[in-house]
């Protein structure tokens, strides 16, 4: 999966695509971990900002960040376990438990609101049949509720991985399931976005 | 995606006439409708020259306070061999607000070009752009063309030939809606929790880093190459005196064309709902509308007809904000709106003011029970004296976020909360 990436650019990296691959070894001893790490080193000051670049870069290979791989981080950027642990928790978009391979939010901030999204989110978690945040049974699906999503306009808005779903209504729920279910990339062919 | 919008009223499209065409977000595109000539035009001249000509617009930020950018710009120090920054604000995640995301996603080369010229102004060494992590294609659109304008010589090292370097990274955030307080931003930016600092330190004494750094909003840089090639008096031919220009509109809620508009500023709101957006969608009457984002005040149905300028809205008794009406008709719950407005700042509160950590939850608890039929006599005092006590007091203003959709929705539609209560409490009460 190496590949050269723009040092301007390394720090905005996709990171729900959930490619789930494993690290061939230490993270930052790869190949590719080498190469985003001093990349994003090149762009700051100081080493700890490359801090969220790098567990975005984790998330993206793995899906998720789990407690070793803080660790791993630490030592990259010369930080504690303890403080990249409490970076890795106060920001929503880190997964700290494994998801479905498509991740499903549903945004159900005011404008959403006004736009019928709860009957959105109810369809989403009906259809896949989970609870909110478990993983269904077939491994598929993980269906939250979201803040602000920032399409307003477009409500209801739902993102699924890294893309955009927009004017959903809970009558189109069971078809954007169905075709979820049956796609090898939920995230990049269910976009309907830019 | 529903861009161009069809409209009955004129719209001014000045910043936004290129979204929507696919070419411009390419550098070939964007060169071919005129890009990068105020870049060339700023070389030429001194970063005093330009902050004055952008000081003269009367330009004012758009992401929500409304401060001048010149002067903004006028307070970096001159001459003082610390490394500079500008950090472009993009974060958006005032709910109601969306306009930032089209600028990104269609002219990212525009932004670009912003982001170049104030750094010039600022003496920046190197611009920022944060954008908000779940923006992916977005952000995918802007990586793409900053690759371009490095490639191209017009980002890094000696700019278009010049003796000028500035370098341009893009930093995702990662789900927090505090990350755009700009404070916040920086600390986020650093690699800390995205936690606001008290200030002074201002941002243009010690910011991001510890060094002078100026943030700056999408939409605000994205008005600075127009201001500079056709100059200040050619901005403002629009607006008001104190409130200049063109500006976007994110409108969204009960409405038949919901979307991003651009305006001349100083249009009747009335107008702005009802000609443009085609009013709601059930052709019911408005019951409420807040005008600049989920943070500013309620206004209730009969108080449309306000200017929308920063005074106008201002004297309206909300704000213009973000500029991100949110129109709720006659069936709308608003103890049920108000609730889910307050929830999104109850999670998003970072934690470290007491008011706020505390507040914003008690408020949701309190609206959840209010909702469900087991309000409490005593509820609507305390939301009242609630208000009070998060007004004012805390490091950043996500407190007083919540405070201003909560006490006008409290002062103007009163009887929705009564009537949600026992009958018994409140003539009890």
């Amino acid at each position: 999966m190496s590949r050269r990436i723009h040092p301007a650019v390394v720090g905005a990296q996709p990171f729900q695509l959930t490619a789930r691959e494993t690290f061939d070894g230490p993270i930052f001893e790869t190949a590719e971990g080498k190469h985003r790490l001093e990349a994003a080193l090149s762009r700051y000051p100081t080493k700890q900002a490359a801090l969220l670049p790098m567990l975005g870069f984790v998330q993206s290979v793995k899906g998720w960040i789990e407690p070793a791989d803080m660790v791993e981080v630490a030592e990259a950027l010369d930080l504690t376990p303890a403080y990249v642990h409490s970076i890795a928790t106060f920001y929503t978009m880190y997964s700290k438990h494994p998801v479905g391979r498509h991740f499903v939010q549903v945004c159900t901030n005011i404008s959403c609101h006004l736009n019928r999204a709860e009957e959105v989110l109810r369809g989403f978690l009906a259809e896949t049949g989970t609870r909110e945040g478990e993983i269904s049974e077939d491994g598929e699906f993980t269906v939250i509720e979201a803040e602000c999503l920032g399409a307003c306009g477009f409500a209801t808005v739902v993102q699924v991985n890294d893309r955009y779903l927009e004017d959903v209504t809970p009558e189109r729920v069971p078809e954007i399931v169905a075709g979820l279910r049956g796609s090898r990339d939920g995230g990049s062919e269910a976009g309907d976005g830019a | 995606m529903s861009f161009p919008h069809r409209s009955d009223l004129e719209v001014t499209t000045r910043l936004s006439r290129h979204q929507g065409e696919a070419e411009a977000r390419t550098l070939d595109g964007w060169r071919a409708r005129g890009g990068y000539e105020a870049l060339r035009r700023s070389l030429d001249m001194s970063p005093a020259e330009i902050t004055e000509v952008v000081k003269d617009s009367g330009l004012r930020g758009r992401g929500g306070a409304g401060f001048p950018t010149g002067l903004k710009w006028s307070f970096m120090p001159k001459d003082d061999g610390k490394p500079h920054y500008l950090c472009c604000n993009a974060d958006e995640s005032e709910p109601g607000a969306f306009k930032d995301r089209e600028v990104i996603r269609w002219t990212p080369h525009l932004l670009i070009e912003g982001c170049l010229i104030a750094s010039r102004a600022i003496g920046a060494e190197h611009a920022y752009i944060y954008v908000r992590g779940e923006f992916f294609e977005e952000t995918q659109v802007l990586n793409a063309a900053v690759v371009e304008a490095y490639e191209a010589g017009l980002a890094g090292e000696g700019i278009l030939g010049s003796s000028w370097s500035c370098d341009v990274t893009i930093h995702a955030g990662a789900g927090a809606y505090i990350a755009g307080e700009e404070t916040g931003l920086m600390n986020s930016l650093m690699g800390n929790r995205a936690e606001p600092w008290a200030k002074p330190p201002f941002p243009a004494q010690a910011g991001a880093f510890g060094m002078p750094t100026t943030v700056n909003n999408v939409e605000t840089l994205a008005a600075v190459p127009m201001i500079l090639e056709n100059g200040a008096d050619w901005y403002r031919q629009w607006g008001s005196e104190q409130s200049p220009g063109t500006k976007l509109w994110s409108c969204s809620g009960h409405l038949v064309r919901p979307g991003n508009y651009e305006f001349a500023l100083g249009l009747p709101l009335s107008d702005i709902i009802f000609d443009a957006c085609g009013g709601t969608p059930s052709g019911k009457p408005v019951k409420a509308v807040i005008p600049g984002g989920s943070s500013t005040a309620f206004l209730s149905g009969d108080e449309l007809d306000c200017a929308t300028t920063y005074e106008g809205l201002a004297e309206a008794g909300s704000a213009l904000g973000t500029a991100s009406p949110i129109v709720m008709d006659e069936d709308t719950d608003i103890v049920a709106a108000m609730r889910r407005i307050a929830q999104f700042y109850a999670h998003e509160s970072c934690g470290q003011c007491v008011q706020c950590r505390e507040g914003t939850s008690w408020v949701v608890r309190i609206l959840q029970r209010i909702e469900a039929g087991d309000g409490r006599p005593s509820d609507i005092d305390t939301l009242y004296e609630l208000c009070e006590q998060m007004t004012g007091r805390t490091i950043c203003v996500l407190a007083d976020s919540v405070v201003f959709p909560l006490e006008s929705s409290l002062d103007k539609f009163r009887a929705d909360y009564e009537a949600l209560m026992k009958p018994s409490l409140v003539a009890a009460g």
